[in-house]
């Protein structure tokens, strides 16, 4: 019954702590190839699914696979998976050389063989040249750098990389984070991921899942989250400055809020017919028209300047709509000062209206 | 805003050289602040360190002085003056002469009891203690840490208490009065104080490393013995400067659990010096407790700095 092009499948994956539930019946397909992305804040419970994946942890109950073969009772090792952490987790008294190699000479691999690969990681990684150094010797992004050649020599399927960037400085990480994807772009092993970065998601992931409380709440490509985020609560993680959202009603196609109403013609409705009740709006900062391009937006309005963010590339305008503070981002160009009166545009089909109590897109 | 020009108008201005008076000129303090070599504060604190070195010294001098001395010089009492005619016919005597009971070959035979005593109990307490601790803190177990707090409780009974049941176990075991007995005992009772030390030791190490190890492929004795125990020179250099010192320094387990023949140096030297027959001779008694006391001495002088190192390392995470 599995369809071989599933790399990683993870069924009814449970973890209890003692009371604490860590995962909850957790279901997840990643295919042969893919970059799967584990996005959540703190706690969420996606390292406790990488762990899991990797062996590292015992689930309470469930099963996982990897490329078809049932590995829950597996140690990490027979599982053909290399690891990535945060913490590089290098053999402080082996040079890089003797990183490369453990996991191979554990394996008993012939001498003239893991050679041959810890040369070819090296190259791949350009980590020649500091073969003979210790990790001590090495810069932040070098050790990492080691850290992922230890999963390459191991000839794996899949990569478990567990927020391998977060110790690195901002410039480092912006590279690194090409690199991850140059890689995966060359080898087209099955990636997972896991991140509380959103921008790293984004840029990596082919599919994100987003994790809340031990639960997968939207799995889909970077796109679909972004776009069409299925929660409220997917809606306000993704994206910074994080989403508008406007408390109101949906009456027959419009979205009324206090004094102001929108019409919702041009929104792709989730069912083709949606009673009336309590709704909320979410509109993202950068979808909100402004400048030249209200024109053209459907639906057209002023808004009172209260704050004015510059950023460089971009600048944040904070105002009021419906009472509440509402972000509004502008072109870095843009000259605007608080007390100005300015010009907005939406444009409903790229905003999101959720459901008032079940917080789920309509 | 920024004009260059308006901010250095605006330093001219010198508000510092205002309130001084210099004004114009960047005089006044400048750098560290200069210190008295002879304060009230200095005097106080050499004069303290100074008095308490010395009351720890004294006794020290006054022994190496007197195993320095001839009996008649002894007795004419001035205990702190420095010896007229050294000697060291009682280092001699002490080491190769004098008597206990029967025997009269002097402390050596204690000393190489001790020895033989000694390497076998640090040895094996410290590979048992060692992998005690390195199981407890990174393959826990169902009930892991009841063990280990059994464990730590028998760090607190007197051991008084267990003085007659081991008696009893050691003639069970056919080991009592031998030196495998006394081995055994020496290693029992480090294992409570050693296995905590490993156990927070080996806490402190990265557990991403011990995950990186088992993603690696390797196994329980080889992340111990390849990852784990070239980590870890610091704290077996302080289990070892405890062991060898509490072990040399044991004077009731070795009176109690080994025959006459088999006395440790502590016992012996015990034995020479309250013999009540014949002249006290204090010169021999000092040479003999100056030697019985060079092994721990030698290890502290040697390994000082690694044995704070290597507290201070065990002492992180409880």
């Amino acid at each position: 019954m599995l369809v071989p092009n599933h790399s990683v499948r993870i069924r009814d994956l449970t973890l209890t702590f003692g009371a604490v539930t860590v995962l909850q019946n957790l279901n997840l397909d990643i295919h042969e190839g893919e970059f799967l992305v584990l996005l959540g804040s703190s706690g969420c419970g996606k390292s406790t699914l990488l762990n899991c994946i990797a062996g590292l942890l015992e689930p309470t109950d469930g099963q996982i696979f990897i490329k078809g073969r049932n590995v829950t009772w597996l140690e990490p090792s027979e599982r053909g998976i290399g690891m990535v952490f945060q913490s590089y987790a290098l053999y402080p008294q082996m040079t890089v050389r003797g990183n490369l190699s453990f996991g191979l000479r554990n394996a008993r691999i012939p001498a003239a063989e893991i050679e041959s690969r810890v040369a070819r990681a090296a190259r791949i990684l350009q980590i020649e040249p500091l073969l003979d150094r210790k990790p001590g010797q090495l810069s932040g992004g070098q050790r990492q750098r080691v850290a992922i050649g230890r999963a390459l020599v191991r000839d794996v399927d899949v990569f478990l990389f567990d927020e391998p960037l977060s110790n690195l400085d901002a410039k480092l990480r912006a590279d690194l984070r090409v690199e991850i994807k140059r890689l995966h772009q060359n080898l087209d092993n099955t990636m997972i991921y896991v991140t509380h970065d959103q921008v790293e998601a984004m840029t990596l992931a082919d599919r994100i899942a987003i994790m809340r409380s031990g639960k997968v709440m939207q799995l889909g490509t970077p796109d679909e989250i972004y776009n069409r985020p299925q929660s409220k609560y997917v809606a306000d993680f993704i994206g910074s400055p994080s989403m508008n959202f406007l408390d109101g009603h949906y009456e027959q196609g419009m979205f009324r809020s206090g004094d102001l109403n929108i019409s919702m013609q041009g929104y792709k409705l989730g069912a083709p017919q949606i009673a009336d009740r309590p709704a909320i709006l979410g509109i993202r900062p950068e979808h909100v028209a402004t400048g030249a391009l209200v024109s053209a937006a459907p639906i057209q309005g002023e808004v009172v300047v209260d704050l004015v963010e510059p950023m460089g590339s971009d600048t944040l305008v904070w105002a009021q709509v419906a009472g509440k503070p509402f972000r509004i981002r502008m072109d870095g160009q843009a000259r605007v000062a608080p007390g100005d009166r300015i010009p907005v545009g939406l444009d409903p089909s790229k905003a999101s209206l959720f459901d008032a109590k079940t917080e789920e897109r309509l | 805003m920024a004009d260059p020009a308006s901010l250095n108008t605006l330093a001219a201005i010198d508000p510092v050289g205002d309130r001084t008076g210099a004004v114009g000129h960047m005089d006044g303090p400048r750098g560290r602040r200069p210190r008295r070599t002879v304060s009230r504060a200095n005097i106080f604190l050499y004069g303290t360190l100074l008095v308490v070195s010395l009351y720890y010294l004294l006794p020290l001098w006054v022994m190496v002085m007197t195993s320095l001395k001839g009996m008649p010089e002894i007795r004419m009492g001035n205990i702190f003056s420095p010896p007229v005619e050294i000697t060291f016919q009682p280092w001699v005597k002490a080491w190769a002469e004098a008597c206990t009971g029967i025997n009269c070959d002097g402390l050596s035979r204690g000393f190489w009891n001790s020895v033989r005593i000694l390497v076998p109990s640090v040895v094996l307490s410290i590979a048992v203690a060692s992998v005690n601790g390195y199981a407890l803190a990174n393959w826990k177990f169902k009930g892991s840490e009841v063990f280990f707090t059994i464990l730590m409780i028998g760090a607190f009974i007197p051991y008084q208490v267990m003085i007659y049941p081991i008696v009893i176990v050691l003639r069970e075991l056919g080991l009592f009065g031998s030196l495998w007995g006394l081995v055994l005992v020496h290693t029992i009772f480090g294992m409570p104080i050693l296995t905590l030390l490993f156990r927070n030791y080996f806490a402190s190490v990265p557990e991403e490393l011990f995950k990186a190890a088992r993603v690696d492929g390797a196994g329980f004795w080889r992340i111990f013995l390849q990852i784990m125990l070239p980590m870890s020179l610091p704290i077996f250099v302080v289990a070892i400067i405890l062991q060898v010192t509490g072990i040399w320094n044991d004077f009731l387990f070795g009176v109690i659990y080994t025959r006459p023949e088999n006395y440790p140096m502590t016992v012996q030297l015990n034995n020479i010096v309250n013999s009540v027959q014949g002249v006290k001779e204090y010169n021999v008694n000092m040479a003999a407790t100056l030697l019985t006391g060079l092994v721990p001495l030698v290890v502290y002088f040697a390994s000082g700095k690694l044995f704070v190192r290597g507290i201070a390392a065990g002492a992180v995470k409880g």
